[in-house]
Parts: structure tokens; C-alpha cells; sequence
């Protein structure tokens, strides 16, 4: 993280940043890394509610506050914040010239609610002819949901994501956590990126709108080519099956019981060489049945198999076992518990996954670093979220330019 | 080719891990020749295929919208002086080869960049380029089991193994990053005039992509659970996927927090006559007195507890007594955010989807067969998205 820190990849971006929760704040703190300016505009009648994670959970401590929410910081480092009453007319001016000097404005509002708050593209556009404007929403700014409104699980419902997790027999588990916040942040800052790409080239800006459903659906891959070209149902009997792979075809491939408590011990077999390999490391008679020979075999009698290997790793530590068959070059990794990747895992460790930041008030945490490394103009993270208006002197005074009176004067009118 | 990457050259080699990278670029304008081995890539194997043709992997056409293909055997001397070439006409160069190969060939980032100092070179590995587990085998299920995913996806009953959400996301994710750094190094080189590498771990990507499971641990020092169709979480929470009168699935979303939300919900509740069978109506009424309701507050107050639980538990009971579409949108078009658990092709056919043209129709001539395909996940409004070839 230390290498070429002075030469930021990102320098000269700037960001006009409405964007909050994960699947907005998620793609402006990848910009702030890489040495975007990136100004993130909250609402100070509402101290910045609208972003549910601001003061909630996790807390390193007892103490609890608006500033003391351990996600909203993760999701927030390196950026600078202001506070503006969009509602107030002063604050709607105020915003206008943050928009004039800006490269992009990002938000992930439900559709319709920036420009019901004076500020639709067309109006951004007048203000600067050359901004990016993304807008991240569920369903997009136009269609018959277009004023509907989403958070990550439901996205990942209506894309068909949940239903195709689970194990044969069970209804769907879905995705315990909010995958498709992970996937439309980087997927909006891919926009931001790409639209920078064009606006340098041609001089253009533009409007980038995200829809998260389309965002989802763009993952479903390959099987839902299947169901299209030739009418193959997704839902029914054994549906889903999603720790056996399909696509690519595998076998054995699953997830088996370790030694301990929920201990769990996930093995894939590519082809014939890695079903061979990881007979010989078990060396029972069952093994060697030449029924698993091949793929089709394995297949046929997948259940069986699946039945004998999780007597095999039942048995054994899952770390031990994952790392013998990884040995004998068939992946295998234990299911890591966050206790196990984040604190016990020297690989991660090696590449400097875990930064620590400081937070005016939270103090020294570690945040969920970048999983890519540039050469030359790497990724750096040092200070936490800001806080409620943390940098409206500094934002309003240094960089627009008005004066310290008429800060104080907007501070008192409750704009800022 | 009219999208935002218009202009830009990607020279990829054909992998599994980042085949996706190169579509994502490919279908946003950048000119993406994909290099195969003379026999064909094996993902072009992949099931499922089209017609149960063996050389019509549905997996290839999938991943490989937008791009031109050439083949070239890296193994033979004259192969790999025009892969140099290739490479020095690009802008990014796109791989996911096991660490080392390339450089044991003499066609590595660090071979090539004295001949082409504005190069972005992009390798996408399962576990980075240098540490210590560089050289171990991977797959999607791997990875999510390592990286965390696995262990935040599955059921209540944790005699049930954890599970790998569908979709091989594990690519999907790392190849996100490898777009993230294309661009990021592109618009640096397009500065600066210098080009640079850039090391994507898939490992380490699906690490960062586990959202609470990991700032639950690196905050608090707490693991969370897992628990059937919800989030994984520390403390136990009430079910959000459940079954609508038509035994199909909705998800009731985040509890509201709005005082507006609270009051919407109340009055479903009249209007549906169901009031007097839930009791808990009283807290929901509670709730329309405030403003909002806040994350600090719920954590604190017990009164703002009730009135957030109570939110919840009226959605799953309105769910149940109404089919699940009319229960998405009932609560929709009353502000409150809901879904409705579809496969993909039923997503595919949702009027809002249809509406929005996202299915793409891409000719397939060898089959003589429009082939509809997911559509864009952003619309550019100057530079359109596109599928400029199958």
C-alpha cells in the first residue's frame, strides 16, 4: 500500500457524492482510494438518517451516535463531507455550485427524487455542460417500477439470484448477505470510470443510469441463455442445487462436514486428473470403484459419492484436509469464518487487506482494504468517514470560494 | 462501436476467471480480441450448451459477447512474436494465466513494457501474482468457501452445510475489479503516458465483498450466523423471504422506518379488513407519530424496537394473505420496498424488464436463431451499452 503514494491514479476527479448505504457509498469510496476527491452531501435536518447505516451497527464500543456506526465508515473512508438542505432554496444554490466544479455527481436515490429536489440531468447539465451524472437506483428512471424502491436482498430476489442458491430439497437460502450492494457499487463506479474514459476523449458528459434488477440479472450467466434458447425451467424438483456445478460440469463438488462444530470443508474436481488425485490422497476401496472414472459416472452416482466423501472429511480437521488435497492439486478450502480470513490468514494478511483508518471519534479501525494492487499509482486509505459536515468550511470556504461569514450566516439558517 | 470505451484496444487471453472482464468491456465499446489456442479454449466446452451441440457452449457465447477472436499457440516461437505484437498496438492487455507461465514464456508485463510503456496489463489470478498461495488451484465454490461467502449463505438448521450462492459470482466478482482497474490505470496512463500492472486476487476480492460478515469481525470482534434466505447475522432476526398466499416467495425488504411507511402500512391493513388480526397494529400506529425512526434509536429504545419488529411482522402477515405479485406490488405502489423471489427467466419476462428492453436480441446465424441475451446493467445516455457481435 506504501508503493508510489504520492502519484494518485485518480487525482483531479472530482466528486459530487449524494450516493449513501453500500450500493451507492460502496462505488465513491473506490474512487476516494484511488485519489478522487470525493464530496459526500448529507441532509442536516435529517443529520444524515437517510443512510441507514450512519449509527448503526457495528460499534467498536458502548458508545452509540451518529457518528459511531462501524459500516457507514467502512463504506465512507477517504471521503470528504458536507451538510445541505436541498429543500432551502440557499441550498439548493449552494449544491448548484458544488455541481459546477465537479466532474461527476453520483446518487442512488430512489428514481425521480434528485430531480424532485430541483435537480433532474437536464438541470445538472445547465449548471456543466461536461458532468457524468450516475444515478443508481433499483429499477432505473424509467418503466413501470421506476418509482419503486429496493435494498440489496430485494434486488437479489427480483433478479433471480435467491432462487437460484440453495441446496436440493430445501427452499432457496438466497445470499446471506447484501451481494448485489457489492456488485452495483462496483458496477456504478465502472459507469463513473467508463464515462470519464469518454468525456476526456470526446469532451462529453452524459447520464449513466443503473438499474440494480439489470445489474443482477447480467450475473445469471450462462443458464439463463439455457432457459431461453430452449425453454428450460429454472424452478422445479431438485431446483436449486447451486453447491453442485452445472456449468462448468463438476464432480465431486460440494460443501463437507468437517471435524467440529459447524466445520465445513468445500472440494471441486475439474476433470478425471483431480477426481484421480483426490483418490489417491483417500485411498479407500470406494475410491477406486471404477464408476467415478469419469465425469458422466461421477455424475450419475453423485449423491453416493458426495455420501463416502463426507465420511472421509467428516473426520478430519478442515483446514488439514483442504490443505493435503490442495496438495495434491485439486482445490479445497475450508468454509473461512471471518475470524479465520481476517485474523488468521497470512495470504490476506501479505496483501494488506485490512487497513486501519482513523475516525475523529470511532479512533484506529480496520476497514475491508482493495483486492487489486497497482503498480504504480496504488490504492490508499488512511482516514475514516467524515463526519456530519465535518468539511463544510474547508469545501465551502476553500474550494467555492465563500466567505467565512456567510458560512457562519447558513450554519445558523440550519442550510448547512 | 458506440460506447464509452470506444477506441480503446483489449488484446485477451481467453480464460474462465476473466472472460467476464473482457464481455464488460467489450459490450461497452472497447475493440476486445480474445487469443485462443489453435484447438479452442476448453471453456468453450462448458455446458450448457446450444442444441446439445458439443462445439455450441452457451458459457462461451455468454462470455464473449463483443469480442473478435484469433487464435495463437503461445508454446511456438513465431505465436508468440505476433502476441507481442498484438500487445504492443494495445491499450490493455487482459489475462488470467497461472502466475509465472507468461513470464517463463518471455510474454510478461514486465517483457513487454520497455516496447510499451503506455500499456495497462491486467492479471486477474486466483490469489494475486506474488504471495504466498499464488500456485494453488482454484474454482468459484473455492474461492467463496475461502473468501468468506459461503460461510454467510444457507439455513437455519446448521446441520445443513453453508452454501455457495449460484452463478460462479466468484468470476463475476474478481472480473468487476479487473475492470476497475483497467479504467482506473487507463485514465491514469491517459495523463500521465504511463501504463502499469494491475494485480487482481480473486481470493481477496470475494473477502471484500461479504458487506457485515467482515466489519462485524473487524469492528466488533462478532461473527455473524447464517440463517435461512436473510442476512447472516450476529443476533438473530425474523425471516424476510416468506411465503405469499400463493406459496411463492416475497422478500419483505428492510423493515420501514418512516413514520409515512408506518402509517401506508396501517392503512394496507384496513383496507385489506385485516386489522383486527394482527394486534401489533398498535406499534405501527406508534411508528406514524414519528418523523423516522433511526439505527441508534433501535438500538436503544424499546419502544422504537417494537415499533421497527412490529413493521416487519405486518409485511409477512399482509404477504400471507395475498399472491405474491400482488403483495410486491401492493406494497410498492404504497412506498414500502418489497420483491418477489423470481428464477432468472421469470425475471426475464417482468413487465417492467420487457418494458425496459432489457432482453437483447443477437443474432446467431450459424444456428439461424435470435438468441436473447441479459441486456445492459448501466445505459449511457451518449454512448450506448451494446452487444456489437455474438
Amino acid at each position: 500500500m506504501l508503493r508510489a503514494m504520492g502519484e494518485r491514479a485518480l487525482a483531479g476527479v472530482r466528486v459530487c457524492d449524494l450516493s449513501g448505504q453500500l450500493a451507492g457509498a460502496g462505488a465513491t469510496r473506490f474512487l476516494a482510494a484511488f485519489g478522487a476527491e470525493v464530496i459526500r452531501v448529507e441532509d442536516p435536518v435529517r443529520r444524515g438518517g437517510w443512510d441507514i447505516l450512519r449509527g448503526g451497527r457495528p460499534y467498536v464500543d458502548e458508545r452509540r451516535g451518529p457518528e459511531l456506526g462501524g459500516a457507514f465508515n467502512n463504506h465512507n473512508v477517504g471521503k470528504l463531507g458536507v451538510t445541505i438542505d436541498l429543500r432551502s432554496s440557499r441550498g439548493r444554490d449552494l449544491f448548484a455550485r458544488m455541481v459546477a466544479v465537479s466532474d461527476v455527481v453520483t446518487e442512488n436515490f430512489a428514481a425521480g427524487v434528485l430531480a424532485g429536489l430541483g435537480f433532474p440531468y437536464e438541470r445538472l447539465r445547465e449548471i456543466n455542460p461536461t458532468v457524468i451524472y450516475v444515478s443508481n437506483s433499483g429499477f432505473g428512471h424509467a418503466g413501470p417500477y421506476a418509482h419503486y424502491k429496493s435494498w440489496g436482498p430485494i434486488v437479489q430476489a427480483l433478479s433471480g439470484l435467491t432462487a437460484t442458491s440453495g441446496l436440493a430439497g430445501h427452499p432457496p437460502a438466497g445470499w446471506g448477505f447484501s451481494y448485489m450492494d457489492h456488485m452495483g457499487a462496483n458496477f456504478m463506479a465502472i459507469a463513473v470510470l467508463a464515462a470519464l474514459v469518454h468525456r476526456n476523449r470526446t469532451g462529453e458528459g452524459q447520464w449513466v443510469d443503473l438499474a440494480m434488477t439489470e445489474v443482477g440479472l447480467a450475473l445469471t450467466g450462462p443458464a439463463l441463455l439455457d432457459a431461453t434458447l430452449h425453454g428450460r425451467p429454472m424452478r422445479g424438483e431438485g431446483l436449486p442445487d447451486s453447491n453442485r456445478s452445472e456449468s462448468p460440469a463438476m464432480a465431486p463438488h460440494g460443501v463437507y462436514p468437517a471435524r467440529g462444530d459447524d466445520c465445513w470443508v468445500a472440494i471441486a474436481c475439474r476433470d478425471d486428473a483431480d477426481w484421480h488425485a483426490l483418490a489417491a490422497v483417500i485411498g479407500d476401496e470406494w475410491a477406486w470403484d471404477g464408476r467415478f472414472d469419469s465425469l458422466a459416472g461421477r455424475r450419475a452416482s453423485e449423491g453416493e459419492l458426495d455420501h463416502h466423501l463426507a465420511d472421509w472429511t467428516r473426520t478430519r480437521d478442515r483446514h488439514e484436509s483442504a490443505a493435503i488435497i490442495r496438495r495434491a492439486g485439486v482445490p479445497a478450502e475450508a468454509v473461512q469464518r471471518p475470524s479465520d480470513r481476517i485474523d488468521n490468514d497470512a495470504d490476506n494478511a501479505a496483501w494488506g487487506l485490512w487497513p486501519s483508518v482513523r475516525h475523529p471519534q470511532i479512533g484506529e479501525v480496520r476497514v475491508d482494504g482493495l483486492p487489486l494492487h497497482l503498480s504504480r499509482t496504488d490504492w490508499h486509505m488512511a482516514t475514516g468517514a467524515p463526519m456530519l459536515g465535518q468539511h463544510n468550511r474547508e469545501v465551502f470556504c476553500d474550494l467555492l470560494g465563500i466567505d467565512e461569514d456567510e458560512v457562519a450566516d447558513l450554519h445558523d439558517a440550519g442550510v448547512v | 462501436m458506440t460506447g464509452p470505451l470506444s477506441g480503446v484496444r483489449v488484446v485477451e487471453l481467453a480464460s474462465e476467471r476473466a472472460a467476464f472482464a473482457g464481455k464488460l468491456l467489450g459490450d461497452l465499446g472497447a475493440d476486445v480480441i480474445v487469443v485462443e489456442p489453435s484447438g479452442g479454449h476448453r471453456t468453450r466446452t462448458y455446458a450448457p450448451l446450444s442444441q446439445d451441440d458439443p462445439e455450441q457452449s452457451l458459457w462461451w457465447w455468454h462470455y464473449n459477447t463483443s469480442k473478435r477472436g484469433v487464435t495463437l499457440d503461445l508454446d511456438d516461437h513465431a505465436a508468440r512474436a505476433t502476441f507481442r505484437r498484438l500487445c504492443e498496438r494495445a491499450d490493455v492487455v487482459l489475462e488470467a494465466e497461472e502466475p509465472a507461465r507468461l513470464a517463463a514464456l518471455g510474454i510478461d508485463y514486465d517483457d513487454l513494457r520497455d516496447a510499451a510503456p503506455r500499456l495497462v496489463w491486467v492479471s486477474v489470478t486466483a490469489f494475486g501474482r506474488s504471495g504466498p498461495r499464488a500456485h494453488d488451484p482454484a474454482t468459484d465454490l473455492t474461492l467463496l468457501a475461502s473468501g468468506g461467502a459461503v460461510w454467510s449463505c444457507g439455513y437455519d438448521d446448521h446441520n445443513l452445510p453453508p452454501v455457495r450462492g449460484g452463478g460462479n459470482q466468484a468470476f463475476h466478482v474478481a472480473s468487476t475489479y479487473a475492470l476497475l482497474g483497467a479504467l482506473t490505470a487507463l485514465l491514469h496512463r491517459d495523463r500521465s503516458g504511463t501504463g502499469q500492472r494491475v494485480d487482481v486476487n480473486a481470493n481477496a476480492a470475494i473477502n471484500v465483498s461479504t458487506e457485515l460478515a467482515t466489519y462485524e469481525w473487524l469492528v466488533g470482534g462478532l461473527e455473524v450466523q447464517r440463517q435461512t434466505g436473510r442476512h447472516a447475522s450476529v443476533l438473530p432476526s425474523l425471516e424476510t423471504t416468506v411465503a405469499a398466499a400463493d406459496g411463492r416467495l416475497v422478500n419483505t425488504g428492510v423493515p420501514p422506518r418512516s413514520g409515512t411507511a408506518f402509517r401506508s402500512l396501517s392503512q394496507w391493513l384496513d383496507e385489506l379488513g385485516l386489522r383486527d388480526e394482527f394486534p401489533e397494529a398498535f406499534f405501527l400506529d406508534l411508528g406514524a407519530q414519528r418523523a423516522v425512526i433511526t439505527s441508534a434509536e433501535i438500538a436503544e429504545d424499546p419502544e422504537v424496537m417494537a415499533i421497527y419488529g412490529a413493521g416487519r411482522e405486518a409485511l409477512t402477515f399482509i404477504a400471507s394473505r395475498l399472491a405474491a405479485y400482488d403483495f410486491f406490488i401492493g406494497a410498492q405502489e404504497r412506498g414500502l420496498p418489497t420483491g418477489i423471489v423470481y428464477t432468472p427467466d421469470e425475471a426475464f419476462a417482468d413487465p417492467h424488464i420487457v418494458a425496459r428492453r432489457f432482453p437483447t436480441p443477437v443474432e446467431h446465424a450459424d444456428i439461424a436463431r435470435v438468441v436473447r441475451y441479459p441486456g445492459a446493467p448501466y445505459r449511457f445516455s451518449r454512448s450506448p451499452w451494446a452487444i456489437s457481435r455474438p
